[in-house]
């Protein structure tokens, strides 16, 4: 069958077993359950009441259940045994093992340098671009151009950015704008941008930063809009300059939106893999837990450490998870 | 304190011209206020004249000296906005200190200009405070305090009580009053509501449209209105206006009836009469036919038209009053109670 029209069938299928679910079991409930007649009528809509709000929560408690719940705690006993031992029960084995691989320290403090870096640098790049683009005739379109590579999946911005990154030897013409522009500049000769220790960190997490500033100026820029306007202009009378309007009118007016947009993207950076994956696959000290993971995992089909590792990200990721949903309620009040 | 002298004040916003050459000078220590229905500019006057709008042509000078190239900041004024516009984040001591600590005055001085103005105003207890835990008149006191602490020239007020239920807008009307005649501050005072005009204003400044109608003191606007516009605005109900002909020293309505004025005119005049000037009379000259009574305790406003027409008359009657409804009352004009108009121009023959 043609692939759109498999699609189209299990879009009809899915959303009309939705509404067959609900409207069927609502149905059931309400005339053969507990129908609203007979002697004790009063007592059986109460109990239809009493159960429809788990009859309708049921199907999205199912599917959490099963692809969240499930798989942490499915993870949790895979990181407590070996496979070599055929799954035995091996207890924290594999946690040890793993704090003594450097690898996975290198891609701690790799991972720890994206956190410091990326929601700072997107946060910060998205806050300057919806202020500079907030009252000019173009800034719209300057938005949609710096919000364009949200569009972008991870792995695409990888690679277009392994282009930007790319060297060629030294008398052919560079294709990489970094080198091209280097040696414009009077560089020696092209540099492999990517293998050089510590800096490819960086090189990777400007990715990173390229598209979640795009996030980040979109929920900004909408923060700054509803700044009363008042404030501003009687900031104004009180002698404000610019600089200090932005800073200790506008800014803190919007900090429970900086702190979320912050935090947002800070669970994006834990989890980053895609980028570091496409680019240099964790070689040259580019390694993040992430991608450990996933070298361990699905390379080395090693489920006792990759499993360990997850349970680390999944460790670091809650807090900061917890955090944020208890920002958004504050802003949301 | 300063005078304040707008000169040929013209504001466009590209093609259209929303305010149309204002002139006019506030004196030392005046309270002016300009006043007019929704949409009239009188927002826009009052923020040109604190630089938060620019000046299409014309000159505003403050003090003598031209400020139209002047920042706001340095034009030495303070405003009062209708949103109270206080810094949410911060504390109401240091949204009344942001000013003078922006203007780097020595914190021991701050201290005290904030305590003093708190004083005056009554919101010591509340300086800890964030401008979300006060109450609206809270609100507008700090707003107020904010003004206060800057030691201004000039204070400017954008429909300041507007956000306020009825009796605390009665209340800070009062306040404002006071504390204006206290400080002696030259201010400007913008507001739709003609009570409020006529209450706080030495003098006013009615806008219609983007023109001046008038510019004077309360009693010359409700004795002697320029235009029907200003005659309309000012007092409350409205003036019933009459269509008539002019004749020496008499006016004819439309129904025949003569009224008799210290006035020769000619041609199609308008006779306006305020409610509270209609006397009713058994031998009154103005027959109303009654359609409704709204009876207010000190004073009964009668509704009606005049008989044989659909022109409708308000009329003001001292004290509770049970006129019969769909009779006809006769009333009479007061002495010097008609105000004559130019059918065509609808400014004042005088």
């Amino acid at each position: 069958m043609h692939p759109a029209l498999l699609g189209l069938l299990t879009i009809v299928i899915g959303v009309s077993g939705c509404i067959g679910y609900f409207y069927g079991s609502n149905l059931l409930l309400d005339k053969v359950i507990f129908p609203a007649r007979g002697p004790n009528i009063g007592r059986n809509i109460n109990r239809a009441n009493l159960i429809r709000p788990w009859l309708f929560l049921f199907p999205a408690i199912f599917a959490l259940g099963l692809y969240l719940a499930y798989p942490v705690v499915e993870t949790l006993r895979l990181s407590l045994t070996d496979r070599d031992a055929g799954g035995a029960f091996v207890g924290l084995q594999n946690y040890s093992q793993m704090f003594g691989e450097p690898k996975f320290w290198e891609a701690l403090r790799n991972n720890f340098l994206w956190l410091l870096i990326v929601p700072a640098g997107a946060t910060g790049f998205g806050l300057l671009a919806a202020q500079l683009t907030d009252r000019i005739r173009w800034g719209n379109l300057a938005k949609s151009l710096i919000f364009m590579p949200m569009a972008i999946s991870f792995v695409g911005a990888g690679v277009i950015w392994k282009l930007v990154y790319e060297q060629r030897p030294v008398d052919v013409e560079q294709i990489g704008v970094l080198n091209a522009i280097w040696l414009g500049l009077g560089g020696a000769e092209p540099q492999t941008w990517l293998t050089i220790p510590l800096w490819n960190n960086f090189f990777l997490m400007i990715v990173l930063v390229w598209i979640q500033t795009g996030f980040a100026m979109v929920i900004l820029s909408a923060a700054l809009r509803g700044i009363p306007e008042e404030t501003i202009e009687a900031a104004i009378i009180d002698g404000a300059s610019p600089f200090q309007i932005f800073f200790k009118i506008k800014v803190p007016q919007i900090m429970g939106t900086i702190v979320v947009v912050w935090t947002t993207i800070t669970l994006v950076v834990l989890k980053v893999f895609d980028i570091v994956f496409a680019m240099t696959n964790g070689q040259w000290e580019t390694q993040v837990l992430a991608n450990y993971m996933f070298d361990k995992l699905f390379r080395a089909n090693d489920w006792g450490v990759g499993s360990a590792s997850a349970m680390i990200i999944m460790l670091l990721v809650t807090p900061i998870l917890v955090w944020n949903v208890r920002s958004v309620r504050k802003e949301t009040q | 304190m300063a005078t304040i002298n707008l000169d040929q004040l013209t504001k466009s916003y590209g093609p259209d011209e929303v305010l149309h050459h204002i002139s006019g000078d506030i004196n030392d220590s005046e309270f002016v206020v300009i006043v007019g229905p929704s949409g009239c500019g009188k927002s826009t006057l009052l923020r040109m004249i604190a630089g938060l709008e620019t000046v299409t042509s014309g000159e505003i000078s403050i003090g003598g000296k031209i400020v139209n190239e002047i920042e706001p900041a340095d034009r030495d004024i303070a405003m009062v906005f209708q949103n109270y516009a206080l810094y949410p984040h911060m504390s109401v001591r240091e949204n009344m200190a942001y000013g003078l600590k922006i203007r780097k005055t020595p914190k021991d001085e701050i201290t005290r200009r904030v305590n003093e103005a708190a004083d005056i105003l009554e919101i010591r207890e509340y300086l800890d405070r964030k401008p979300r835990q006060l109450s609206g008149g809270q609100r507008q006191r700090v707003a107020m305090g904010r003004a206060i602490v800057r030691d201004p020239q000039v204070f400017l007020f954008d429909e300041p009580l507007s956000n306020l239920d009825a009796k605390l807008r009665v209340q800070m009307r009062l306040e404002i009053r006071k504390l204006q005649k206290r400080l002696g501050v030259t201010s400007i005072y913008v507001t739709h509501d003609q009570v409020e005009a006529m209450t706080l204003g030495d003098r006013l400044m009615v806008l219609n449209a983007g023109y001046v109608e008038q510019f004077d003191t309360p009693i010359e606007l409700y004795e002697r209105p320029a235009s029907m516009f200003v005659a309309g605005f000012i007092g409350s109900p409205a003036m019933n206006f009459l269509t008539a002909t002019g004749g020496d020293g008499l006016v004819i309505l439309d129904n025949g009836t003569a009224l008799p004025t210290r006035l020769s005119t000619s041609g199609p005049v308008i006779a306006g009469i305020r409610p509270e000037h209609l006397i009713a009379e058994p031998e009154g000259v103005l027959p109303v036919r009654v359609e409704m009574l709204e009876q207010l305790g000190a004073n009964t406003l009668v509704h009606g038209v005049l008989d044989g027409s659909d022109i409708p008359i308000v009329a003001s009657v001292t004290g509770i009053q049970s006129l019969p409804v769909n009779d006809v009352v006769r009333f009479t004009p007061g002495p010097d109670a008609l105000h004559l108009f130019d059918a065509n121009t609808e400014r004042r023959l005088s």
